[in-house]
């Protein structure tokens, strides 16, 4: 009896359709003519997605453009600014390599200058280790200290952890350069080294690693700053002998050359955003610890700073 | 749920009957040779021909793959066969995917909702699920849609749906005719294999890249990736269901006077059906199952909820996301499983006619199905799902604190179990394997597999050798390894305790199958902060990931195959006066041998599966080598390399465990 349903299945799904082409209404003309539509990229770290709600947020309410956001990872970000599926990069945090071969190479994207934001990457251990243990927090001290971090990952040595491959790192040429007595443990994500901070500080155990800032999480948990051998103009050249902390990265932001010739009034906005890392906190912790929506969060912030949000209109 | 690689005919036509003692003496030498080398060598020569290699060090081989793949990037634009060829079949799937979405899940226009507004498709849907089974999954249907909207994630679900329902259908239309081919023509299925093996076991993260570089981010590039991954299971099993038709029924209709391609049409496919509907049951699961990943490439829906989720370790967000994940993998399993039986059904009572009154609901069904889908396009209430999710902000908080209670009162005993596991087991044997030179484990395996499969299949595992270590990632390989190998004794051990439980018991598996569903339809990265919690950034998690995923599979098929053990057995076993523990191990396993060889190949294989989502979470080996080859441009080739050396250790392990099955199952004869 099979073949009495797919008839009937058949005469139901025309009279389906059929109907809907019936009603669908008319449509009306579109509204938002002078800034069209703005693509952009949403990498998936928290403070990306504080940058992402307040331009947005700011672009829907005092240009009416029509927002389309993107959920990538960073590399496919930058593939979509050649083929005009990608308008702007919000957070970019250095990448060199992709730098010169979309930008300089290519010439298919545009860097547009600083968001304000300073990024600074280095080493960190958890707060509770600092009043236990003196001088933890200089490099010198830390071979005295690796038998603490030993784990069922690391060997006879100290464990260092690692956190998402995205991120410029120069770990494991440091710990060898520098002679320390540690292996550099690749956990492979954001979430296993946040989760992981997380767990050392509630239940008091040694850890050391790679972080960053402006992060979310240090409002949770201020991870303490390992000093390494200052940084100097080109000591991190060689990534085989880097022995030395990592240069301080000056956030920017990348738009697709196409996008730039478009002459949507979007490009002045996202040319002029600027903003600090406490303004970026203040967003971070609505989403991540608020659970607020990207409007939401972005609404408390852009009322409570109307001078800024005119400056970077451009008005 | 991708199913087998072992879907393949099993043909091994002429029993070997060797004795049992002399093939355990083979392995007792090879074992205890491979044990005196390996340490031997590391005595002497510690690190010699063990073949490290530096994360961020490539081999020649690996550079050579990252110039490959930017000459593609370079050309994406200007190379006609890019721009002309695949633009075509860019588009065409385009308009496929977002057609569907303008139907169920995206506002088209100025509309406010899909042209089928909630109520219309929640009408629609049970009504056909009534058509093509029966009134209690309609039922079933309903209520999950309805919890999917009370989660406040309606139209995310129906993005999900909207992307799956693409990506089956082309899968289907690609995996039917081509596995109706390869069920008529051994050769064909000979060549198509390893095709099929590759595109199930490479990593999805190895080739989310490329992909986008060919067919741009958008709803193509997240279809296609799917679609690599659903496709096999389409075709295998229909090869599977074509072969499985009694031959003499074939030869009857020919002698009969039937044309071959008649026969093909009223025998084999009709007797075929019922198989060719698990095919796309499996085809759909194996569809939700790429949800998340495709996520990372912007396809929209749940995935990308529980993605965004993760960046906050908002564990209760991912878990409500999670959770609309498994209802709709219930919904569209069960009506498939459903539909298949009543097929089969149907088939065997062909002539039996349907009632009167059962025609007649069928009709009003549709009516009411067409006023429901009116009223939602009439009115805004039944356009866009009322409220903001009743349920899900609940749950979310639940499971938070579910969490965080286990977290602060367990985190000991897990502590402790990680620790003893990986200085008991893991590390000892990791060392082994990583310290001992490659041609030491090498001839170690291909000896291994002569044993076991004879010359064949020894020439099969020297070029999956010999091809891992082309890759340049032997060490890693190794380190992979030897977390593979415990989280596979691990799956076949709880394989075989539940799966008898389960065999054994009819209330005990309506408990447990629901909690089995979810836990190999349940995103990975939904219960990967929790594990992370719990047992740290180490290999272990990485193995208990594996152990979640891969041992559903290894329960169901092992319970099948004791519920399969005829009652006859069974009766005599209590006939002899047999006590429940004798029954089990002298009666009940032995027979249920084959299964149990399957469901050891099928673990191994979908711990395979998790190797990626270890390199997440602190294993490092290959997993983390092809994530790094996802992020960073220069590490593009290692991370292909990687994936390579994934799919040759994927193929060597199917084929021994294969191999040492047909021996088990022919040794029982």
């Amino acid at each position: 009896m099979f073949k009495l349903h797919k008839f009937r299945f058949g005469t139901t799904l025309m009279l389906v359709m059929s109907a809907i082409t019936l009603s669908v209404p008319a449509s009306s003309p579109a509204q938002a003519a002078a800034c069209g539509t703005v693509n952009i990229a949403d990498n998936a770290w928290v403070g990306y997605e504080a940058n992402l709600a307040v331009v947005s947020y700011v672009l829907k309410k005092n240009l009416g453009c029509k927002v389309v956001i993107k959920n990538l990872s960073e590399q496919v970000s930058w593939q979509g600014f050649p083929t005009g599926q990608v308008d702007v990069i919000l957070e970019n945090w250095g990448h060199e390599e992709l730098a010169a071969k979309y930008i300089t190479k290519q010439k298919s994207a545009v860097d547009l200058g600083g968001t304000g934001n300073n990024g600074i990457i280095g080493w960190y251990v958890a707060p509770w280790m600092v009043a236990k243990y003196p001088g933890i927090t200089d490099w010198k001290n830390l071979n005295k200290y690796a038998s603490l971090f030993k784990t069922s990952e690391s060997g006879s040595q100290g464990a260092f952890l690692d956190g998402d491959p995205s991120y410029v790192t120069n770990d494991a040429a440091i710990v060898k350069n520098l002679k320390l007595n540690y292996k550099v443990i690749f956990t492979g994500s954001e979430a296993a080294l946040i989760t992981s901070f997380r767990a050392a500080e509630k239940q008091k155990k040694p850890m050391i690693g790679y972080f960053f800032e402006p992060q979310w999480f240090l409002a949770e948990v201020p991870l303490a700053h390992v000093t390494l051998p200052a940084w100097t103009k080109g000591c991190d050249a060689d990534p085989k002998t880097v022995a030395c902390d990592y240069p301080p990265y000056p956030l920017n932001k990348v738009a697709s050359t196409k996008f730039m010739n478009s002459g949507s009034p979007a490009v002045t906005v996202i040319k002029n955003f600027k903003w600090t890392n406490a303004d970026q906190n203040s967003v971070a912790k609505s989403l991540a610890f608020s659970h607020l929506s990207d409007d939401a969060a972005a609404k408390i912030w852009v009322d409570a700073h109307p001078a800024m949000v005119k400056a970077w209109l451009g008005k | 749920m991708t199913t087998t690689l072992l879907s393949r005919p099993s043909s091994d036509p002429k029993p070997k009957v060797t004795k049992k003692s002399k093939l355990n003496l083979y392995l007792g030498l090879l074992g205890s040779g491979f044990l005196f080398f390996a340490i031997a060598f590391h005595k002497v020569l510690p690190g010699f021909a063990t073949l490290p290699l530096d994360t961020s060090s490539l081999t020649p081989f690996q550079n050579w793959l990252n110039t490959v793949s930017n000459w593609i990037g370079d050309n994406r634009t200007t190379n006609p066969l890019f721009t002309f060829f695949i633009n075509i079949i860019r588009n065409f799937i385009d308009t496929f995917v977002i057609g569907i979405q303008n139907l169920i899940s995206q506002a088209v226009g100025n509309n406010s909702s899909p042209l089928l507004g909630w109520f219309g498709l929640l009408v629609l849907f049970t009504y056909l699920a009534y058509v093509v089974t029966n009134f209690r999954i309609a039922l079933l249907v309903a209520a999950g849609l309805v919890s999917l909207g009370l989660l406040g994630f309606w139209q995310e679900s129906m993005d999900t749906l909207a992307l799956t329902l693409a990506a089956v259908v082309l899968a289907l239309i690609i995996g039917i005719p081509l596995g109706i081919c390869a069920g008529l023509f051994p050769r064909f299925e000979k060549i198509i294999t390893p095709l099929l093996d590759f595109a199930q076991v490479m990593p999805t993260f190895v080739y989310l890249t490329p992909v986008t570089l060919f067919f741009l981010i958008g709803p193509a590039s997240a279809t296609i990736v799917t679609m690599i991954y659903a496709v096999p299971p389409a075709l295998r099993i229909t090869a599977v269901a074509l072969r499985e038709v009694p031959w003499s029924s074939v030869e009857a209709a020919v002698s009969m006077g039937s044309t071959r391609a008649q026969a093909l049409r009223k025998v084999q496919l009709p007797q075929a059906k019922r198989t060719i509907v698990v095919g796309i049951n499996q085809t759909i699961m194996a569809a939700l199952s790429m949800v998340t990943i495709a996520a990372l490439i912007d396809a929209p829906g749940l995935g990308k909820v529980v993605i965004r989720a993760l960046t906050s370790l908002d564990i209760g967000s991912s878990f409500q996301a999670g959770l609309g994940i498994v209802i709709l993998a219930v919904i569209l399993d069960r009506t498939t499983t459903a539909a298949a039986s009543k097929v089969e059904s149907e088939y065997s009572h062909a002539a039996n006619q349907k009632s009167n009154r059962h025609r007649q609901s069928v009709m009003i069904g549709g009516a009411i199905s067409l006023v429901a889908i009116v009223i939602s396009r009439m009115y805004t209430w039944a356009g866009n799902f009322p409220g903001t999710g009743l349920l899900g902000r609940d749950i979310a908080t639940f499971s938070d604190n579910a969490t965080n209670w286990f977290q602060a009162h367990f985190v000991n005993v897990t502590n402790a179990i990680t620790n003893g596991v990986s200085y008991g087991l893991l590390n000892p044997l990791q060392n082994l394997l990583t310290n001992s030179p490659w041609f030491v484990t090498g001839l170690a395996i291909v000896l291994l597999a002569a044993i076991l499969g004879g010359m064949k299949l020894a020439g099969i595992t020297t070029f999956c050798v010999l091809g891992i270590l082309g890759t340049g990632l032997w060490s890693d390989t190794m380190a992979t390894l030897a977390s593979v190998l415990v989280a596979s004794i691990a799956t076949v051990a709880i394989g075989i305790i539940f799966g008898v439980w389960i065999g054994r018991s009819k209330r005990a598996d309506q408990i447990i199958r629901p909690i089995l569903d979810a836990g190999q339809v349940l995103p990975a990265f939904v219960y990967l902060v929790p594990f992370l919690g719990l047992f740290g950034a180490t290999r272990f998690t990485a193995i208990m990931a594996a152990i979640t995923y891969a041992a559903p599979a290894a329960i169901k098929l092992m319970a099948d195959g004791i519920a399969g053990v005829p009652a006859t057995i069974t009766e005599a076993g209590i006939a002899a006066g047999s006590s429940r523990w004798q029954m089990i191990i002298k009666v009940q396993l032995p027979t249920a041998r084959r299964a149990l060889a399957l469901s050891t190949n099928q673990g191994i294989i979908y711990v395979l599966a998790m190797v990626v989502v270890g390199g997440l979470v602190g294993a490092g080996g290959l997993g983390y080598l092809v994530v790094a080859g996802f992020a960073q441009i220069n590490l593009t080739g290692k991370g292909l390399a990687a994936g390579l050396a994934i799919v040759l250790l994927g193929i060597l392990l199917d084929r021994i465990t294969q191999a040492a099955a047909s021996r088990s199952t022919l040794s029982a004869r």
